[in-house]
């Protein structure tokens, strides 16, 4: 690609005490692209979501994001700059309803007030097939629920880049197809996404390049299928060369 | 809205409600009720009446303001006693000292809470949970224990107000009651608007969980600061109204912790989270107070066994009961999705 990348990530590094999981992360993230990120358990894949949506801040390395210097932003900034994000584990805000969740990304770092923040709330619910739960309180909401919930919030940011942490982990196999086709829509219509899983067939089916991180380094990046075929990646996963692809 | 011009496919635009039919008759009751106490002192009200209803007044703010903290900032405090104190000694020093009018002192004294809550924010916020908690404690206590080596201030035996010496009783009373009464219509009300503004909304997803607010663009810190800050403020109001009222200041009743449990005793009572809920707190905290304080140490007994009993069956206090787990808004601050263009098939699976 010869475009300006919308997202540089430059010798990223983060050390937690003795514990690396981060170290010298350097990749492009371009307009419109899906980027999927597998790795196993402690590879540092939220670790990597953290640092780019500002959650904690970086030891090292710079993190330019549509031509901006974001490295020493916090997340609310980054987030009005054009970075959404949902959470591995959903966080909602429980006291309110699904609406005012929403409403809450549209008038924040969407900066949509009053009736087109209302508009905008309205058609992250729609998008994300929530609509029918508007007035419900959020804590009440089933785990695919609150898994739309991350997704709408951060839909009505208007986000340039989402960043997606396991968004279909600990769905039933029925419901993950409907949450991976609301996602390929996304994409489709432009948004850029960085998408963490663990059921790596969601998300080799939906994403244009793909990332292995282990031990908070880049094992291997590039095309979804030539990764997963790659020897190391194989390797991390199944701790063996002997096992291949269809394994995973 | 179904018309269309010239035919055109009909779209109906999404509608927010935020207020209700329940809030219009609020606002009626408690405009009735404002208008028949600001006439009280000319018509029903002794002036021992009007006393204990700036003590009930002050109550009202002060429930208001910890709600606000606790309830939409989650941040728990047990060191408003800090503010309170400023407050009072605040009215003391700027009728007394600076020679203004005791009306001006007033927002004076609350500038002087606030100015002081806005540098201690930098050391509080640095702790969370629990640690807050007793932090805000023991900054209440250093801000006690500084006071008392003021001799200005009276050191440790306290101060008493002087600029309405002169005034005759009933005057000085009446217009303390009337201050007050003006104090808590305020507080209220500007809470009330703060909590249904867009920062408002922020706010309380920043106490449902701070991290995910901070993803969405709320920034978490300086908007703690607005809540601490106003909250000071507000406690500071009602310092200088406990002055006003009793003429006298002194560290250990100004700066007790015990003000404090009785603004969290107020808000659990009444019910945390809503507008309402302190209001009908204060209420039941001044009834208590009345007739019971003659028990002694029962009286504490009563309190605490009451405020075990609310909090383990009626959580949402005693406004969660009477509007009904939240049917009747009198103040309502959510966004309630009243319509929109149909529903898409998507939408419509579960």
């Amino acid at each position: 690609m010869t475009t300006t990348p919308l997202l540089s990530v430059r010798g990223l590094s983060k050390q937690f005490g003795r514990v690396i999981t981060a170290e010298d992360l350097t990749f492009d993230v371009h307009q419109g692209e899906a980027l999927g990120i597998v790795g196993p358990n402690g590879a540092g894949k939220s670790t990597l979501l953290n640092l780019i949506g500002g959650v904690i801040e970086p030891d090292s390395g710079s993190l330019m994001f549509d031509g901006q210097d974001i490295t020493r932003l916090g997340a609310a900034e980054r987030a009005k700059s054009g970075i959404g994000r949902s959470f591995q584990i959903p966080r909602p805000f429980t006291g309110m309803t699904v609406f005012e969740n929403v409403y809450v990304g549209a008038s924040f770092a969407g900066d949509t007030r009053g009736q087109a923040g209302y508009e905008r709330s309205y058609q992250a619910l729609e998008t994300t097939g929530l609509l029918h739960l508007a007035e419900h309180r959020a804590g009440q909401l089933r785990l695919l629920d609150r898994k739309r919930l991350e997704l709408a919030r951060a839909l009505a940011t208007k986000p340039k880049l989402i960043l997606l942490d396991e968004i279909a982990g600990g769905l039933t196999e029925r419901e993950i197809p409907q949450l991976v086709e609301t996602i390929r829509q996304l994409v489709a219509s432009g948004v850029t996404v960085v998408w963490i899983e663990h059921i790596v067939h969601a998300l080799v089916s939906a994403v244009d390049r793909l990332m292995c991180l282990a031990e908070g380094r880049i094992l291997a990046i590039g095309d979804p299928s030539e990764v997963m075929k790659s020897p190391e990646v194989i390797e991390v996963y199944l701790g063996s060369t002997m096992a291949t692809a269809e394994d995973i | 809205m179904s018309k269309s011009l010239a035919g055109a496919a009909v779209t109906q635009t999404v509608k927010v409600r935020r207020s209700t039919r329940s809030s219009y008759v609020g606002v009626a009751v408690f405009a009735i009720a404002i208008a028949a106490l600001a006439i009280g002192p000319f018509a029903f009200l002794t002036k021992g009446n009007q006393q204990n209803l700036v003590t009930l007044f002050t109550y009202i703010i002060l429930g208001t303001m910890w709600n606000l903290l606790a309830g939409y900032g989650g941040m728990v405090s047990i060191g408003q006693q800090a503010f309170i104190g400023i407050g009072a000694y605040g009215i003391v020093y700027a009728a007394d000292n600076l020679g203004v009018g005791p009306i001006i002192a007033v927002p004076i004294a609350m500038v002087i809470s606030g100015a002081i809550a806005y540098l201690v924010s930098f050391l509080a916020f640095r702790l969370s949970g629990g640690y807050f908690a007793i932090g805000t404690w023991v900054i209440a206590e250093v801000i006690k224990l500084v006071t008392t080596q003021i001799t200005a201030l009276g050191a440790g035996s306290g101060i008493s107000l002087t600029a309405f010496a002169g005034a005759k009783p009933e005057i000085r009373i009446a217009t303390v009651y009337w201050m007050a009464l003006a104090s808590v219509v305020v507080a209220v009300l500007v809470t009330y608007l703060l909590i249904r503004s867009r920062l408002g909304a922020g706010f309380t997803a920043l106490r449902d969980d701070p991290t995910a607010a901070a993803t969405l663009g709320v920034h978490v810190t300086r908007s703690k600061r607005v809540i601490w800050v106003a909250a000071a403020m507000g406690c500071g109001l009602a310092g200088a109204l406990l002055a006003a009222n009793t003429l006298r200041v002194q560290p250990d009743s100004v700066y007790s912790v015990q003000l404090t449990a009785a603004m969290i005793f107020i808000v659990v009572i009444g019910g945390i989270g809503t507008i309402e809920g302190p209001i009908v707190g204060a209420i039941v905290y001044f009834a208590l107070e009345q007739y019971l304080s003659d028990l002694g140490a029962w009286y504490l007994v009563i309190l605490g066994s009451v405020a075990i009993i609310m909090v383990l069956f009626l959580p949402q206090g005693l406004w969660g009961l009477l509007s009904g787990k939240g049917r009747i808004q009198l103040f309502p601050t959510g966004y309630r999705l009243i319509s929109g263009p149909p529903i898409a098939e998507g939408s419509k699976e579960s």
